[in-house]
């Protein structure tokens, strides 16, 4: 029987196999060798105190542990900047060259494959769940929580259980203005928050070979959304070509085998897929924009580790362009690191936004998370490209937010009510 | 571990299923990282009462899918530091059912034992064996044993002591 790339990843990096999980299977517990260890400012705090009580003096490979200061940064207020302040101590006393600090750093899902430092074939663990975006890349990359990445610092290994794979194929055309974020979304809404609990997905079908990085990235980054573990794309011309003048070290890739075992295999016609919006309370509400089209909203904000890159800023801006936010709408752009925020300048992305009355901020996860730069109000509605639309995620618990691709969400902007891009555009 | 402090007693606290991360513990607190800290607004955005009203002991019993969203550990660290002595729950989101054997928090998977409790009822949970008993109903639940592999952390009190004994062996070894 063969092997899905996610199990070729994790065998080629397995150290140790747990008493009684003498062959690699799903199910199998494994002890296994990381390539990345990621955590960022509200989550190295905990991770280091826990590191220290190990009584570890160094970290396992200071080129191999990455911390980005993104979510409460430039810092809200004095606890974060305390958080901030414990990270870069740490960092500078640990000689890490990969400490992304304001100035440096982006949205830490955008600015890592961006700055080469997640290439295909990885292990990747990382102290925040939208970790599975390199995923796009080829990588097997998975969240965990503090405690499993201060070890994982400290040793340069953790435990895992090799997940089972479901396989989705998309095949057909897709229709105009949808994205990666509808694919996402729709593929959710069909099997749930749980559909994939404990699994890897793996995208494949003509529909994701034609699909951009950028695409890719949004999809693999809301895998978590249905409670995946990881979220998987073949390496191709594609991923190469993105690769190619990023990467400074030998990567690997890999291919799932054609008698691989899947748990489960999905196939999804994108003929019949319209550009998607997913209702309060959880990612898998997903509907045609069609069906919510009376929600009038009180803020669109276009960005996160989910849609921050250029290519979702570009599709911002050519709704956005010539046209005006709705008066009743706060329109808030953030573009996700400091490259896409410098690119989307030259190209004259940041004017265009601004001359339509949007505001654009320096790379943050603040509104996404309900920390800061964006938050509702008890009653208030916004329209939004990021991950998760839980109750309270982006302010009072009485607030609701309506997750969205940037096409989505700019022409929301410009109606003041959730609205397709054909509806400004025709 | 004592085997007393393998029996757990409290009283039932219920939710419903996919109970997210970010109302166990919302984000605009997550710029603290204690658990006494964090436990003072424990399940604030859907039942804001419960962070005064809990007592030492008592038991969270969710649906399916509890823990799920974001990887933060601030989750399980403020519903151990509010008191509660264990979640059971249908299923568990993948991060936070690592986060809470990491910290030392017992997790049981129990549909059955879930779907019955409700607020208010009492349940004698043994972590040894797994049983679940609710004194209310007079039923007792078995669940499944932990994966030896697993049990090992929970025994050495969650995943830093369980890797302090490994590394000091490793160092031993490589000494002698």
């Amino acid at each position: 029987m063969g092997h899905t790339l996610a199990e070729k990843i994790i065998a080629k990096h397995v150290v140790d196999a747990r008493p009684g999980d003498a062959g690699l299977s799903p199910g199998d517990l494994v002890q296994v060798a990381v390539d990345v260890v990621l955590s960022n400012d509200i989550t190295a705090p905990i991770a280091l105190r826990e590191f220290e009580k190990l009584g570890v003096e160094r970290v396992f490979d200071p080129t191999k542990v990455v911390m980005v200061a993104d979510h409460f940064a430039p810092n809200k207020d004095i606890k974060s900047a305390e958080q901030c302040a414990m990270m870069r101590r740490f960092a500078r006393e640990q000689g890490l060259p990969y400490h992304y600090d304001v100035g440096r750093m982006g949205i830490e899902h955008v600015l890592l494959p961006e700055q080469g430092l997640v290439l295909p074939g990885d292990l990747v663990v990382g102290a925040d769940s939208h970790t599975c975006t390199y995923g796009a890349l080829g990588a097997f990359a998975t969240g965990m929580g503090s405690t499993d990445i201060a070890v994982a610092m400290a040793t340069g290994q953790i435990w895992m259980r090799v997940p089972e794979t479901m396989r989705f194929v998309y095949t057909g055309e897709l229709q105009p203005w949808v994205g990666g974020k509808d694919l996402i979304l729709y593929t959710i809404g069909r099997i749930g928050v749980s559909g994939a609990l404990y699994r890897s997905m793996e995208f494949t079908g003509p529909v994701i070979d034609g699909l951009s990085m950028a695409g890719r990235f949004t999809m693999a980054n809301m895998a978590i959304e249905a409670g995946a573990k990881a979220g998987l794309f073949a390496v191709d011309a594609t991923t190469r070509a993105y690769v190619a003048g990023r990467a400074n070290r030998e990567y690997t890739m890999y291919a799932s085998d054609p008698d691989a075992d899947y748990a489960e295999v999905i196939e999804i016609d994108v003929s019949d897929v319209p550009p998607q919006v997913a209702l309060p309370h959880l990612p898998e509400n997903a509907r045609p924009v069609a069906e919510a089209r009376s929600v009038t909203i009180d803020q669109a904000v276009i960005g996160s580790c989910t849609n921050g890159r250029m290519e979702d800023l570009r599709i911002a801006a050519s709704i956005l362009r010539g046209r005006h936010v709705h008066r009743d709408v706060r329109c808030i752009v953030i573009p996700g690191t400091q490259q896409v925020y410098l690119d989307a300048l030259r190209e004259g992305l940041i004017e265009t936004f601004i001359e339509a009355g949007a505001v654009v901020s320096t790379p943050t996860c603040g509104p996404c998370l309900g920390g800061y730069m964006g938050i509702l109000a008890a009653g208030e509605r916004a329209v939004s490209t990021t991950n998760r639309n839980f109750r309270g995620r982006m302010g009072h618990a009485d607030s609701e937010v309506y997750l969205s691709g940037p096409a989505v969400a700019a022409a929301s902007a410009i109606v003041g009510h959730i609205a397709g891009p054909e509806e400004v555009t025709a | 571990m004592s085997h007393d402090n393998k029996i757990l007693q409290g009283k039932v606290w219920k939710y419903g299923n996919n109970i997210d991360t970010d109302v166990i513990i919302p984000a605009r607190y997550l710029n603290m990282s204690t658990a006494e800290e964090l436990a003072q607004h424990c399940m604030e955005d859907i039942d804001p009462a419960f962070a005064r009203a809990v007592s030492q002991g008592d038991i969270i019993v969710g649906g399916r899918n509890f823990g799920c969203g974001s990887s933060r550990e601030h989750a399980p660290l403020a519903i151990k530091g509010a008191g509660v002595s264990c979640v059971i729950a249908e299923s568990f989101a993948r991060i936070f059912y690592r986060n809470a054997i990491n910290i030392g928090l017992p997790i049981l998977v129990s549909p059955e034992a879930a779907r019955d409790a409700t607020t208010g009822d009492r349940l004698i949970v043994d972590l040894e064996t797994g049983s679940i008993t609710n004194t209310h109903l007079g039923k007792t639940y078995r669940t499944s044993p932990f994966p030896p592999f697993i049990m090992q952390i929970i025994e050495a009190g969650g995943l830093i002591p369980y890797t302090q004994a490994q590394v000091h062996r490793r160092a031993a070894k490589e000494s002698a």
